[in-house]
């Protein structure tokens, strides 16, 4: 093909003429994308919202966001006759009355599911790749905000059918609202429109899921994609790939047909979820009542942390001048989430305090690579997987035959305990996988071809690596660290004089250190180590 | 090439348009990046390949046209209205849906690794940052501007406008205000406190038959009822406070946590709203007397006032005192004498009271 048919170049040529498109494309048709199976990660998200936003559209054009009571007179023969709110009745409808609807709401449902698990997953790999340091501080910060939006986007939809299960959530979401001091009542009265359950919470969590937070999602989903399109993806260590460079396949024509293809791959799996893999039955719960409910009740995955703190926590409320401040539903509900979030978000500013690195980093770590934030991490999923586990608690208990009570009181130690051995099974982990490297490029690797050595001693020949493991294991950067050493006069320098000062420079020693530096730097010398290691004996010696 | 058929060439091609880049060429010729096969970092792959692999991508995009096709099939000829029909719906729409966009994103995949080349591009980065001479520039205007505008200069106005902007921006903060009524102090009282039409006190009736529950008929120690207001039967707002459980013992098994005065012949009536978060705490247990929620397994002790023995809730399920009409049947004798339900921060020590009001 010499020259593109007449009709994209037509409309190519109308377009230019009028916005200058010309100068975007040059630079960008041909934008460079570098290729690692976690970069995917952030795709299924993405790829996720836009099957919410099509199916959700497709579930308004039926759904009525109403509390008024209606008896039943749909196809779905066990509930006809029974009154129940028009929310309920029409989530029914699309269920067994629109073709395609079950599946529309199940795709829906699924979706949502995968949205939560999508950018949970992204994020970890951000976190433990340090893909959010310096310049990607702000697009770290929109996750997090996205993230805490899509929790309470999926905690306003889940709760919009109106069937006894929902129900259980939104009671807990009454509760918990209450609880909060001096305003919590007024929250309460304000969000349900008076007293729980009234008639207003249905339309009013509608309005917040299909129209303001949908928008606000929207919104940082395009300021995250412009972020990242302009700062330009990270990538992996790996050969001829610096912090000056971006190694990889162009957006046109080759990224952009993958992403497509990815997109149709996360579809297809939802939808074969949505065909064959039943979710959210709400013909089996019934209507809701604040006066019933059934054992068992879960809520989605995303609010299972939060669920579990509320059942680990022991009872404890105080009356404080006549005032009741229940910190049995307060410090479940509110100290995780502040731990994790806060956390999350303020770390990489936590981490610059720590380490004083203010340069740019566009090469990703390996998580082994910088062993403290790796286990901080973990801690922080242990923290989050405990909590987790322990909001399906009565399940473990019913399925595996333990005490409910036992297994309260595990998930109350374990929340403490599982995140302190996490950290230091991981930070052995990663020292251990260090060695590693370094062993592979001083020594090279196993080659499995047996030596006899003059003096009848065996020996196993090692071969350099591939070349490129050994520039991946090579793209190991040190971790800066605060010079607090005294100088000649024995003074310390001037931060690190206060006790946060001295802190601050204990911490950098600690984080920033080489535990395993790498020693090898060129291959001529991997021969001379051969010979030095016969000698040395550091070979694996088979007598 | 089958594109150059449909192409004119170039005689009828209207001359160049000025501004308009040449019609024979794309207008992103000049990307310093773009490598023609044979350059470094553009790697054409075996033409054999290819040509099995186009074979194998025409086979997919196939596969993904009939099963489109099967879609809108199914939805003509699948109805939905029973719980059967729908199934069958279900299945026959999110199969080919699936299929149909599994085998299109295959097919792509296919085409993008074992079709088209393979890259190992290098673009240089750049460091984010401006340069000097654009932040010293932007500072000059920055500062010119505020010089222009007179915003420094002119302190009055400066005053003037932020204290015009203080209400609006309050103002959609107080157009909330009428999203609820104030609490006062209806979380205290329950329609078991409503006064009936008749003036006679309020009949227990049990939850879903609405029948009103007769003492000498409930007589089987260890049952457990969930039982609503006379009334009340459909009133969500009610039921969400008012919703009891009603339970038999024998005289020996009660305790001293429970109001024998507010009992009659051994039946206890409860709150089941969990003084947790709310939930109905419906779970029985008969032999150890243990009510548990289902939420978040607070555990409480039915033969000794309810009081907690497991789990988050901080405070016993409120008793209700009930007695009996002249026709036998079970009746509220006043309402819970403490809130039930949730904590809230009005809620104070009520159990506190209530005992000084007692003694």
């Amino acid at each position: 093909m010499n020259a593109p048919p007449k009709a994209i170049a037509g409309v190519s040529t109308f377009v230019d003429d009028r916005i200058g498109a010309g100068n975007f494309l040059k630079r960008n048709l041909r934008k460079i994308f570098p290729d690692h199976w976690s970069f995917l990660l952030g795709e299924i998200a993405l790829y996720s919202f836009v099957i919410l936003l099509l199916t959700g559209t497709f579930l308004t054009f039926w759904f009525k966001p109403s509390m008024s009571e209606v008896p039943y007179t749909g196809s779905y023969a066990p509930l006809y006759g029974v009154h129940m709110s028009e929310a309920y009745a029409s989530a029914l409808h699309i269920s067994f009355d629109v073709r395609g609807g079950l599946l529309m709401r199940q795709i829906h449902h699924w979706a949502a599911l995968l949205f939560v698990a999508g950018m949970t997953v992204h994020m970890l790999r951000i976190f433990f790749t340090g893909a959010y340091r310096k310049p990607r501080e702000l697009n770290w910060i929109i996750g997090i905000l996205l993230l805490s939006l899509a929790l309470i986007e999926g905690l306003t939809g889940y709760s919009l059918p109106d069937d006894l299960l929902s129900g259980a959530g939104l009671r807990i979401t009454q509760g918990v609202a209450q609880s909060i001091p001096i305003v919590g009542t007024y929250v309460s009265f304000f969000l349900f429109g008076g007293e729980y359950p009234g008639h207003d919470i249905i339309p009013r969590f509608y309005t917040l899921h299909i129209l303001l937070i949908p928008g606000i999602l929207l919104a940082l989903i395009s300021a995250h994609m412009i972020l990242m399109w302009v700062q330009k993806h990270t990538q992996m260590p790996g050969k001829n790939r610096t912090e000056k460079n971006v190694v990889g396949a162009p957006f046109y024509p080759a990224f952009m047909i993958k992403s497509g293809a990815f997109f149709l791959f996360t579809f297809g799996v939802i939808a074969l979820l949505g065909a064959f893999a039943q979710i959210n039955p709400i013909w089996l719960f019934g209507p809701y009542t604040p006066a019933d409910i059934s054992a068992g009740s879960q809520p989605d995955w995303y609010m299972g942390f939060l669920e579990g703190a509320l059942r680990l926590m022991p009872a404890w409320e105080i009356n404080f001048l006549g005032h009741t401040v229940t910190l049995s539903v307060l410090i479940p509900a509110l100290v995780p989430l502040g731990i994790v979030m806060t956390g999350l978000a303020l770390y990489p500013f936590l981490e610059q305090w720590v380490t004083g690195d203010r340069r740019e980093h566009h090469v990703c770590d390996r998580p082994r690579n910088n062993p403290h934030r790796t286990s901080i991490g973990i801690a922080g999923i242990t923290f989050y997987g405990i909590l987790w586990l322990l909001g399906a608690n009565d399940e473990i208990s019913a399925n595996f035959h333990i005490d409910l009570y036992t297994t309260t009181w595990f998930g109350r130690i374990a929340v403490f305990v599982g995140p302190a051995i996490a950290y230091w099974i991981t930070y052995r982990m990663c020292i251990g996988l260090q060695r590693k490297d370094a062993e592979v490029l001083s020594h090279g690797v196993e080659s499995g071809v047996i030596k006899r050595m003059p003096n009848g001693q065996y020996i196993e020949v090692h071969t350099p690596p591939a070349e490129d493991i050994a520039e991946h294991i090579r793209g190991k950067k040190e971790i800066p660290v605060l010079t607090s050493a005294e100088d000649g006069e024995g003074i310390p320098p001037k931060g690190a004089r206060s006790a946060l000062g001295r802190l601050r420079a204990k911490m950098s020693e600690a984080y920033g250190t080489d535990r395993v530096p790498l020693t090898d730097g060129h291959h001529e010398e991997a021969h001379e180590e051969e010979h030095a290691g016969v000698g040395g004996g550091d070979r694996k010696e088979l007598h | 090439m089958t594109e150059q058929n449909e192409y004119p060439e170039s005689g009828r091609v209207p001359s160049r348009v000025i501004g308009t880049p040449p019609a024979d060429a794309p207008i992103a010729d000049t990307d310093p990046i773009r490598a023609p096969e044979g350059v470094p970092g553009v790697i054409p792959q075996d033409p054999v390949k290819a040509r099995k692999a186009e074979r194998l991508v025409a086979l997919l995009f196939l596969v993904a046209f009939l099963a489109g096709a099967g879609f809108v099939a199914s939805y003509v000829i699948f109805q939905v209205g029973t719980i059967d029909k729908t199934a069958t719906s279900n299945l026959a729409l999110g199969g080919t849906l699936a299929l149909a966009l599994l085998s299109l994103g295959a097919g792509l995949t296919v085409w993008v690794r074992q079709i088209m080349p393979k890259y190992n591009l290098i673009q240089e980065r750049h460091e984010m940052r401006s340069d000097d001479e654009a932040r010293g520039y932007v500072k000059e205007t920055f500062l010119q501007g505020a010089e222009e505008s007179g915003f420094v200069k002119h302190r009055l106005l400066r005053r003037t406008l932020l204290l015009a902007a203080a209400p609006l921006g309050l103002a959609p903060l107080v157009l909330l205000k009428d999203l609820g009524p104030l609490p006062g102090t209806v979380l205290r009282r329950t329609a078991w406190g409503e006064p009936t039409k008749d003036g006679k006190p309020r009949r227990l009736v049990v939850e879903g038959t609405g029948q009103p529950i007769r003492a000498a008929d409930f007589n089987s120690p260890g049952g457990i009822l969930s039982v609503v207001p006379e009334g009340y039967e459909e009133d969500l707002n009610a039921l969400a406070k008012a919703t009891l459980i009603l339970l038999k013992f024998r005289p020996e098994e009660l305790k001293s946590g429970t109001n024998l005065n507010w009992t009659h012949d051994g039946i206890v009536a409860y709150s089941k709203i969990c003084t947790h978060v709310g939930c109905p705490a419906a779970l029985y247990e008969q032999t150890t007397h243990h009510i548990l929620c289902p939420c978040h397994q607070s555990t409480f002790d039915a033969a000794d006032g309810a009081k907690v023995i497991f789990g988050p809730a901080a405070r016993p399920l409120p008793q209700l005192p009930i007695g009996i009409d002249e026709e036998g049947y079970l009746v509220a004798k006043s309402d819970f004498k403490v809130p039930v339900g949730p904590s809230f921060w009005e809620r104070g020590d009520a159990e506190a009271e209530v005992r000084e009001n007692a003694s």
